[in-house]
């Protein structure tokens, strides 16, 4: 047996201890996603013409965004964070496994764990609670029929994938302290709005669109929340895992000759 | 020493202790560049947003873009200023309560408040006041405002109010962690969530809504309210003008009524000890 499965494991178990921050998390996200909703509300209220969007897409697309929000690459894993900027990863290098691989071990734990937590609670509010306390126009829609529903959990798979491989790359990145941390410093600002967690990406302007469309960012939220409001129809999912499977492939090669240039260049530091 | 004296010997503490963090910051020029960049794009990405909705919808009700941009400008310009100013609010229960470091705070012969407020001037913070101060020049050379000094004056009264009530958020949420020890992440909603429903009209949300950020966290008071009466706008929600030229005041009542609950807070202190 390969040990990277277990490394998935341990971590994720460990990662799953900090409760308290994924309540405080999942209630400021709550918040967030009623603020969101009311604006659109009161943008869609202010138009007739037909939009790229009908209001309860938006609404799948603010709350799945709210929910699957701690699975977007926008942070890095401070303990590693802390041994590469320590010279901790010199004992990273005497492992007897290939680097990139327990990394992204490590990273797909640190991506998945802090998500499942805070997922559950938004899913069940947002689903649920809504429509009981008499919310249910700001309410989560259910998917359109139960193709779209596997097709959305099929494309949340090629999220995680995409979502670490990218954050792979600002790990590595950290290799090169200062410009490493400025790189990621901007990740914040720039993953979101190209993912579409900004405003959904097909009410951007309509020559935008193209590029949008050609970007990894995209695979990370706005394709699987179209699937599963049906704006993408179950007849286009198949080419667009395929794409969000390409954009991994490209993520991680890159990823993994970034990492051998590091290491040809990397100074350990201390004593 | 009188009162006058006290007041500005504490002032020149406070100026001497804010010089010294910035002399600090900028040892790593190169480090805080990348910062003020990093808080410059996160901005402008909201900014961005905002821009295509109005794209796609033309209008948000009454409201057209320079009228939003206008409160956009207005919160994102007063925000960070308090931001960098109260960093050691916004730091303290992590650093200061949860490490049991306010012991030391608490023996020195100054006052609790004036050692926190000079802990840190967060420096690189300018990226978004830069950005949020571009869209409010913005808005004012597109709206055609007919200005008077009495507009003016209501402009810069409005921006003050809106860093002393953002301040205040932070000192509450200083004096949360007296109970919690650690800072609650929840106020976020109410900072970054705060400056988030503040870049809309206030007329746009639901009427709890509504009430809880005018009353009880007056957030429309230094945004929605007085920018009414500086673009000469009707209040749909029938505010008079007396009520959106005073109501900035709402920022200085509840910047003492944080101060006063600090004060309650820190007689509930006990130390984590060690």
């Amino acid at each position: 047996m390969t040990p990277y499965p277990s490394i998935v494991a341990v971590r994720f178990k460990m990662l799953l201890q900090y409760r308290a921050a994924a309540w405080a998390g999942f209630t400021t996200q709550l918040f967030w996603g009623f603020i969101k909703v009311m604006v659109f509300a009161a943008f869609f209220a202010s138009t007739t013409a037909v939009q790229p969007m009908s209001f309860e897409q938006v609404l799948v697309y603010v709350w799945l965004g709210q929910a699957l929000l701690a699975l977007l690459p926008w942070n890095v894993d401070q303990e590693l964070a802390e041994q590469i900027r320590s010279g901790g990863v010199a004992y990273e290098l005497l492992r007897p496994l290939d680097l990139y691989g327990y990394w992204f071990a490590r990273t797909l734990a640190f991506r998945a764990a802090p998500a499942s937590l805070r997922m559950l609670p938004m899913l069940f509010v947002t689903l649920l609670v809504l429509p009981l306390v008499g919310l249910d126009d700001w309410a989560l829609p259910l998917p359109p029929d139960w193709q779209s529903a596997v097709c959305f959990c099929l494309a949340v798979a090629g999220m995680l994938a995409l979502s670490t491989a990218f954050t792979m790359i600002m790990h590595i990145a950290l290799m090169w302290t200062i410009s490493g941390e400025g790189f990621n410093r901007l990740m914040p600002g720039i993953v979101p709005v190209f993912a579409g967690l900004i405003i959904p990406l097909p009410l951007f302007p309509d020559w935008l669109q193209p590029f949008l469309y050609w970007q990894p960012f995209r695979g990370m939220a706005d394709v699987p929340f179209r699937i599963y409001s049906g704006h993408i129809p179950v007849a286009d999912v198949p080419l667009e895992l395929l794409n969000q499977w390409l954009w991994f492939l490209v993520l991680v090669v890159f990823g993994y000759w970034l990492l051998n240039r590091a290491r040809r260049q990397l100074v350990v530091q201390g004593g | 020493m009188g009162p006058l004296a006290v007041v500005s010997d504490a002032l020149g503490l406070y100026c001497r202790l804010i010089a010294q963090s910035i002399r600090s910051q900028l040892q790593y020029r190169f480090s805080f560049v990348l910062m003020a960049l990093g808080s410059f794009v996160t901005s402008v990405v909201e900014a961005i947003g905002v821009w295509a909705l109005f794209e796609r919808f033309g209008s948000l009700g009454q409201w057209t873009l320079p009228q939003v941009a206008f409160l956009y400008g207005l919160v994102n310009s007063a925000f960070p200023v308090a931001e960098a100013l109260a960093r050691g609010f916004d730091l303290f229960g992590k650093e200061f309560v949860k490490t049991g470091n306010f012991d030391r705070l608490l023996v020195r012969p100054r006052s609790t408040v004036l050692q926190l407020a000079g802990h840190e001037f967060t420096l690189h913070r300018i990226g978004r006041l830069l950005q949020g101060l571009a869209v409010l020049g913005w808005a004012i050379w597109m709206l055609d405002i007919d200005w008077n000094p009495a507009r003016f004056a209501l402009l810069i009264f409005t921006l003050v109010s809106g860093v002393v009530f953002f301040y205040a958020l932070f000192i509450f949420q200083a004096t949360i962690s007296f109970w919690t020890t650690e800072s609650l992440e929840m106020m976020n909603t109410l900072t970054y969530g705060g400056v988030e429903t503040a870049q809309y009209p206030l007329a746009i949300y639901r009427r709890w809504f509504r009430r809880f950020f005018t009353f009880v966290v007056p957030l429309g008071c230094i945004s929605y309210f007085p920018a009414l009466a500086i673009l000469g706008i009707t209040d749909p929600l029938g505010s008079s003008l007396l009520w959106q030229v005073l109501a900035p005041l709402a920022g200085f009542l509840f910047f003492g009524l944080a101060l006063f609950t600090w004060r309650v807070g820190i007689r509930h202190y006990t130390s984590t000890g060690s």
